[in-house]
């Protein structure tokens, strides 16, 4: 064998250091949380360990003479169309390992990403678009179960008057919600700067399958909570605090796979909202252990429903697979409110690569597929459809809207707003940025006060984009974007693929 | 070099195009006498810039009253050769008590006009669904007719009521169809500034279904939401404009919801969150009715520039948009409401109304016939 291991060899990153600017503030041994950085005292020399750096460049973000710059390293496995350079790596590592490769994020792969095959319609002329500015427009969206019809009366004074009463409804000022990210998996500084930023925002945050922490109880009805396979933190409390209850079936970033917090990140804190043994691994089974078949579902939905005295919307989610119009079908029918639909391109904090890299499909697609379905069946306006696992900008979210969606579930991207660098490595529980890390040291370093303005803003930012877009599309509430596929045109997409996603090519 | 003006370009390209939109009117007698077409086709024809010559249409209430009881079904067809797959259709819904080709007049600026023919018509009971009612029938009678047989649409379906339209100036078409000799106590005429859809026959206004009628002046920009909704509860649409989704909308909200008029405007044409938010302050209850109608109803909600005038039997309906992107006013004179895209078309046929104004964005405007009219 090698004199060298291969991924010692073949580190994936350098750290680059301009000695001469560099100062010896020691703030990048400080940052550093994976060990790659270190001060020699007696020879006055900042060293580096490369092939300890993970690339998610804290230290090149917290040097304060620029003096750091992390740049992948151009000694890498030969790499060819074929055998990129991270299939070499994962070959060695397992060679040497024998185990599942674990990594976090999202699909890197260079899969035909649609959000960026679909362009948007704009008024000129026959139809006068609207100014956001000057003229109300109407991102307001209502989510949960519509009957077949209200009845109304109207009254001697010529008003009207409501005889029935509608299903549980959240209502949201901006169809962009904080989808589900657990507090294990992250810290609770992240999680509170999302229910903050939630409540400010007037839409929602979900708490993963993790449990409520009980400092998180004041944000609780702009929040959704779980119900996974592992049930932890699932308590009357629990249920009775939230806005709505969200079972989870399956996840983007690993269909058809569980999920498992290991002992040593289950603290005392965490173990207490999730209601175990502190030290004791978190396992979510992969199925339900009590829902193997469509039936068994509606059973726990009712139960839930039962158990929030039918005043909570209660979600369903499941990851996006071949399949996916025919059991969302089913889930509306065993009596979902709101159905979560997640892309295989959604993030987690960790999930096998192979998983991750190679299961389930896109939500541009998944959604268009459920859309249409529900439409066939005509059930389509009973339930909600929440688009997730993918959703990247406010062009997405318009689309997946224009697509059949109501809502889009936003995370990765949160996470961007408060600092990831995309690095792949939440599985570590090191996150040099403080988010997907239990470590004191490291959460510490999101500050809710600051993180939920960071997310605040984004979200805001948003909303005021699709305002203009709606407004160049002539349309002043986005309900009357709903399923209008008729305002997106695809480019460069096969015949086949613009029938499946219901859009007309450019030039159409 | 000289400059060609406008105008000689206008004549060099024999082009008579303007900017402007379409152009609608209608006027409603309360009392329900009935008057003859000449006024209806002397307004619609001042509003000269709005059209282009490429559609103009008339719907009429009243004008068959030996025949009231039978549903009037007016068809068109490309050529007499589809008549018998019409009548296939037909013959197997209903008891058809009179057919007869709809009288037309020789016009040398009509080219190739289809073939007109009505039909008075009852439902067979045996043909109707589990629970469903004779208008039911009527309805998947008529969608059976435009989605089936080719070249061939049923441009009306009501009880002593009609709709009259094609390619051409208003003039034109009035002529051809002998509009004048129609009597009526509720019209309303159309004329057309195609955009987006083609300029061909089916494509005028108004657009009905069973004794509602529509025209409409605007796009509703809406129309892929509100289509995939209605699409789900067996509207076809096949007219290939926007205009056909406001009278399946309003069908589905008045005849299978069963929601009161006014209640439908709010969801055609709902109210800002913001105005409902403030109503709440004032009227909890009724802002709770406005906030439920715009939940369940949002998928019709119409969006983009309009101005449409919707008739049935017993009344007329003019509404604008949420922000009044077209232009609409109303004049009342005695016993009649007129409506129209201009006030000058108002005047043309009615010199001094008693009340003339200009209807706020999205509040609906509504002439019912009395009761025993």
């Amino acid at each position: 064998m090698l004199y060298k291991k291969p991924q010692i060899q073949f580190y994936p990153y350098i750290v680059q250091r301009d000695d001469y600017k560099c100062v010896r503030c020691l703030g990048c041994v400080e940052q550093c949380s994976y060990d790659a950085t270190f001060y020699d005292e007696e020879l006055d020399v900042l060293w580096n360990k490369h092939e300890a750096c993970v690339g998610c460049k804290r230290c090149e973000a917290m040097c304060p003479t620029d003096a750091l710059k992390i740049v992948p390293n151009p000694s890498r496995p030969y790499e060819h169309a074929s055998w990129k350079w991270d299939l070499v790596m994962d070959a060695y590592l397992q060679a040497n390992t024998g185990s599942i490769i674990i990594t976090g994020i999202g699909n890197d792969k260079p899969y035909r990403v649609y959000f960026d095959h679909l362009l948007i319609d704009a008024c000129q002329v026959t139809n006068p678009s609207i100014d956001p500015l000057r003229e109300p427009m109407e991102l307001r969206t209502f989510l949960g179960r519509k009957g077949e019809k209200i009845e109304l009366a109207e009254t001697e004074s010529g008003k009207i008057e409501l005889k029935t009463r509608l299903a549980p409804q959240l209502e949201l000022e901006t169809p962009i919600m904080f989808s589900a990210m657990s507090y294990g998996s992250i810290n609770l500084n992240f999680q509170e700067s999302m229910a903050r930023a939630a409540v400010k925002l007037g839409t929602y945050w979900n708490t993963g399958e993790g449990g409520l922490h009980k400092k998180l109880y004041p944000y609780a009805g702009r929040g959704i909570v779980q119900v996974a396979s592992g049930r932890f933190g699932v308590s009357r409390d629990y249920l009775k605090a939230a806005a709505a209850v969200e079972i989870k079936i399956g996840q983007g970033a690993k269909p058809g796979i569980g999920g498992h917090l290991p002992g040593e990140k289950v603290n005392a804190d965490i173990a207490e909202t999730r209601m175990i043994p502190p030290g004791s691994d978190a396992i979510s089974p992969a199925p339900h252990h009590d829902i193997y078949s469509i039936e068994d579902l509606k059973q726990l939905i009712y139960a839930i429903k039962e158990a929030t005295r039918y005043e909570k919307p209660v979600f369903v989610k499941i990851a996006a697979v071949h399949n996916v119009a025919a059991i969302a079908s089913g889930i509306a029918r065993a009596g979902a409110d709101i159905i979560v639909v997640d892309g295989f391109r959604g993030g987690t904090g960790a999930t096998p690569k192979s998983v991750r890299d190679h299961v389930g499909i896109p939500v541009e697609v998944a959604i268009a597929a459920v859309d249409r379905r529900l439409r066939q069946e005509g059930i389509r306006n009973e339930v909600s459809i929440v688009a997730t696992g993918g959703i990247r900008s406010s062009a997405d979210v318009i689309k997946i809207i224009a697509l059949g969606a109501d809502a889009a579930y936003i995370a990765t991207v949160a996470m961007l707003a408060i600092g990831c660098t995309l690095c792949q490595t939440c599985n570590t529980g090191r996150c040099a940025w403080g988010i997907t890390t239990n470590d004191p040291r490291l959460a510490r370093r999101q500050n809710p006060d600051i993180a939920s303005e960071q997310l605040y803003n984004l979200v805001t930012g948003w909303s005021h984009e699709m305002k203009e877009m709606l407004g160049a599309m002539g349309i002043n509430s986005i309900e009357s974007l709903k399923g209008n596929r008729l305002r997106l045109r695809s480019i460069g997409l096969t015949e086949k693929e613009s029938e499946i996603l219901g859009v007309l090519p450019v030039g159409e | 070099m000289r400059q060609t003006t406008m105008i000689e370009g206008y004549k060099r390209y024999n082009d008579p195009r303007d900017t402007s939109g379409c152009g609608l009117v209608g006027f409603i007698n309360r009392d329900g006498k009935r008057v003859d077409g000449s006024n209806i086709i002397k307004s619609l024809c001042l509003m000269k810039d709005r059209g282009n010559g490429l559609g103009a249409g008339f719907a009429a209430y009243g004008i068959y009253p030996d025949m009231a009881d039978y549903y009037a079904i007016h068809v068109m067809m490309d050529k007499p050769e589809v008549k018998p797959h019409v009548e296939h259709v037909l013959y197997k819904f209903f008891n058809v008590h009179r057919e007869e080709e709809i009288p037309t007049r020789q016009n040398p600026n009509i080219k190739n006009p289809p073939v007109f023919w009505r039909y008075f018509v009852e439902p067979k009971n045996e043909c109707l669904l589990q629970g469903e009612e004779q208008d039911g029938l009527v309805v998947r009678a008529v969608m059976s007719v435009n989605n089936n047989v080719s070249g061939a649409y049923v441009i009306s379906s009501g009880k002593n009521m009609g709709a009259f339209k094609g390619v051409g100036e208003p003039a034109d078409i009035a002529d051809f169809f002998n509009i004048e000799d129609y009597k009526a106590y509720i019209w309303m005429g159309h004329t057309r500034f195609p955009t987006n859809t083609p300029g061909w026959w089916g494509g005028a206004h108004p657009f009905t279904i069973l004794d509602w009628a529509i025209v409409h002046n605007g796009e509703i920009t809406s129309y892929g939401t509100n289509r995939a909704f209605l699409e789900m509860y067996g509207y076809k649409c096949t007219l290939l404009t926007d205009t056909e989704v406001v009278a399946y909308a309003l069908d589905y909200l008045l005849r299978q919801q069963k929601m009161p008029l006014r209640a439908a405007f709010y969801a055609l044409a709902s109210p800002f969150w913001k105005d409902i938010d403030m109503e709440s302050a004032e009227d909890r209850e009724f802002a709770e009715a406005l906030k439920a109608i715009r939940i369940q109803y949002g998928p019709l909600l119409l969006n983009g520039p309009f101005a449409i005038l919707f008739g049935w039997r017993n009344g007329l309906v003019g509404f604008n948009d949420r922000i009044k992107l077209r232009p609409l006013f109303a004049g009342e004179k005695d016993e009649t409401l007129y409506m129209a895209s201009e006030e000058a078309t108002i005047r043309e046929i009615c010199a001094k109304p008693d009340r003339l104004w200009m209807p706020r964005a999205g509040e609906p405007v509504i002439g019912m016939l009395k009761e025993g009219a």
